[in-house]
């Protein structure tokens, strides 16, 4: 990473505890050099998160004041930080199982009440710390450590979701499409009222190696593959964007 | 700890309240700012108050999804500065104990008021019960300590509300107010004083928020914006709030001194109230509405010339050994009047081993009357 | 004058930069390290462009791309 972003950083905790060829790193650089750009004052922001590996994406690496709090309910934290101190930024940085399984409730109420809060969802589809058990996002068909004749579900659209509970600002970029989503991040930032953006990031190690993609690189194709803009896929029928990633920002 | 004296919010003078209300008034005069709760019965009335409240004292005032969620924005409130509380009951309760480990875990100062109802699960949401006080003790995982206050009067859930405060605040650590139906929806009147005795946290900056030089002392808490760049963690964690998760001393000397830095002030924490215990032969002990009748029991057996005398636990958890010890010396027999099927009275007779210790217990979803317990005791009493 | 800092002790070794570079200048060690994989290498760093997709795709943040001021004439 830049030298710049140093200083946002805590040297002593890396390197990182993600496997190789994570996703979240890269997603961990993209958030740096967001608040970079905006020049955000790094001691006014709170970064929340819950448990996972996305959640370990600020705490311990960040140096700024961190929130690692229990699984599922970093909005619930973030609500209370950001309604009793609303001058200080608020960041929740949390995987799709965190965020869209056991702290569903929380992430739907909070873009009800357009809590001012940027949702940051690592989404690696996968529960990737517990070693590889589907999650709500996983793709329909996908092998994991519960669903090893493939996943029989279908996963959740986080974007449409909260998009319909009223967020004021949604998008979803891959780790791949990394000056978009960077540039997102920035937006979510800046919004005056609830931003959530669905990062695609790829576990190589826990979804990938079950699913014929053993490294980020074959993932990276496979999301190159499937990426669809919103304004294209507008235009399709359902069964066209039958497993693509629709990417893009969903409500402006 | 440096003591402050607050003025009283509303005009110092005799009141007529409901518990639930003058709780919600004592949580205000001690500091509160910030209260997020969900509605249940029979604690709903002070979330109520509050949210009319709150706004006037520039607190904040939010009705979240579930408890779950209340207990975590009330931890996030606090890291951001706040006195924070909420209230419920059993099954919110229930709700709730994740979140308390991690308040445990974390050292953050919050208030959780519990107007217990009978269980369990839904059990009767609008009769009271004493069932909950070994949950609120052992409930959530791992070992921990915490500190529960049990009010029997409105007087007590203004008094007492403020007490909890106080010891979150010194002790960094969740309290938790073991009300229950019958004090929640008393309404008597009771005395607001012009000056209160209020305790605040040392919140100066500090790069070890997480530990200390004693074994059994607490540490500064420096808030979320003041620049010291906290590491809040429910993992175990060192004294400067890095992650140890496999650090076997570290964990041993994290939770050793989470229940040291309770365990070795229990002289100061304990309250307790004696009403004719000196000379006793029988004693009584209980807590909250179980204790009200207690008293009542107690004058009835010294007009007949039985030498009966109550001690009345205001601090329930931690359990106030060596006061039960002394006060128990000279008695014959300790009864241990309580709504639920026998839970302090095991404490007691950890205590007083060497004792005859009787249980009177009430499950019927309503006050244990003066005469049961009466009825009760005399079986004993000869 | 050295235009890509690799840092070793936070690289995983992923392979990302190797596949992802348009011009070639990461490959492998031949031999499996002491950390168990063969570890990454800057071998030909003359031949970057500081198009900068490594820095800012390394999953391990361990890859810096000192911009110069002439290269940056030359990118012009």
């Amino acid at each position: 990473m830049s030298e710049h972003l140093y200083k946002y950083l805590r040297p002593e905790a890396f390197p990182t505890p993600f496997c190789a060829g994570c996703g979240h790193g890269i997603l961990m650089n993209a958030i740096l050099r967001a608040v970079d750009e905006l020049q955000l004052d790094f001691n006014k922001i709170v970064f929340v998160s819950g448990i996972g590996c996305g959640a370990w994406i600020p705490s311990p690496h960040f140096a700024a004041d961190t929130l690692h709090t229990l699984h599922g309910r970093p909005i619930a934290y973030a609500t209370g930080v950001k309604l009793f101190n609303p001058d200080l930024k608020v960041i929740v940085i949390s995987g799709d199982g965190d965020l869209a399984a056991i702290g569903g409730n929380h992430l739907i109420h909070a873009a009800r009440r357009n809590i001012e809060l940027t949702v940051i969802c690592a989404n690696n589809s996968i529960y990737g710390m517990t070693g590889g058990q589907v999650s709500p996002t996983t793709p329909k068909y996908a092998k994991t450590m519960t669903t090893a004749k493939g996943n029989p579900e279908e996963p959740f659209d986080l974007c449409k979701l909260t998009v319909a509970c009223g967020a004021r600002y949604v998008s979803r970029y891959t780790v791949y499409h990394i000056k978009p989503l960077i540039n997102s991040i920035k937006k979510a930032m800046t919004t005056k009222g609830f931003a959530f953006v669905d990062v695609v990031s790829p576990c190589p190690t826990q979804f990938g190696r079950r699913n014929k993609q053993p490294t980020l690189y074959e993932m990276f194709n496979d999301l190159k593959a499937r990426a669809i803009r919103y304004e294209t896929a507008k235009g399709l029928k359902k069964d066209e964007l039958t497993g693509k990633i629709i990417i893009g920002e969903f409500n402006e | 700890m440096p003591k402050l004296i607050n003025k009283s919010l509303l005009p110092p003078k005799k009141y007529f309240m409901q518990g639930n209300i003058a709780c919600a008034e004592g949580a205000l005069a001690a500091g509160c700012r910030y209260y997020a709760g969900y509605p249940i019965t029979p604690s709903s009335e002070t979330m109520e108050h509050l949210s009319n409240r709150l706004p006037e004292v520039n607190g904040v005032f939010i009705q979240m999804e579930d408890e779950i969620g209340s207990i975590c924005s009330m931890i996030g409130a606090s890291w951001a500065g706040a006195k924070a509380m909420t209230a419920t009951s059993g099954p919110g309760f229930s709700l709730m104990l994740e979140g308390l480990g991690y308040a445990v875990m974390t050292e953050t100062p919050c208030v959780i008021i519990n107007v217990q109802r009978t269980g369990p699960a839904t059990g009767q949401a609008t009769r009271p019960g004493q069932g909950d006080i070994m949950q609120a003790r052992w409930g959530a995982h791992g070992d921990y300590r915490i500190i529960g206050i049990s009010p029997w009067s409105v007087q007590e859930m203004y008094d007492l509300t403020i007490e909890s405060f106080n010891l979150a605040e010194v002790y960094r650590v969740p309290v938790i107010l073991l009300a229950d139906e019958v004090v929640g929806h008393l309404k008597e009147s009771f005395i607001i004083k012009p000056e209160i005795e209020i305790f605040n946290r040392d919140s100066s900056m500090s790069d070890k928020p997480f530990g200390t030089v004693q074994d059994d002392g607490v540490p500064p808490m420096p808030i979320f914006g003041q620049g010291a760049k906290l590491l809040v963690t429910g993992s175990t964690h060192n004294e400067f709030g890095i992650r140890k998760v496999a650090d076997p001393v570290v964990q041993d000397m994290l939770v050793k001194r989470l229940c040291a830095k309770i365990d070795n002030h229990k002289d100061k924490i304990c309250k307790t109230e004696s009403y004719l215990v000196d000379d006793a032969d029988y004693l009584f002990i209980s807590f909250g509405i179980s204790a009200r009748s207690s008293y009542a029991v107690i004058k009835q057996l010294r007009n007949e010339g039985i030498k009966a005398g109550l001690l009345r636990l205001k601090t329930i958890w931690p359990f106030a050994d060596e006061i039960i010890k002394s006060a128990a010396q000279n008695c014959k027999v300790v009864f241990v009047p309580e709504m639920n099927r026998g839970q302090l009275v095991l404490e007691v007779q950890r205590v007083l081993c060497n004792k005859q210790v009787i249980s009177i217990p009430k499950t019927q979803g309503e006050a244990i009357y003066p005469s049961e317990i009466y009825n009760e005791s005399k079986k004993y009493i000869k | 004058m050295e235009k890509i800092k690799l840092n070793r002790k936070w690289c995983k070794g992923c392979g990302l930069c190797i596949e992802i570079c348009p011009k070639n200048v990461y490959d492998r060690e031949a031999k499996v390290s002491t950390k168990g994989f063969k570890e990454i290498i800057v071998k030909n760093p003359d031949l970057c462009n500081q198009c900068q997709l490594c820095e800012l795709l390394c999953p391990d943040l361990a890859i810096t791309i000192e911009k110069t001021k002439k290269d940056a004439k030359v990118n012009k």
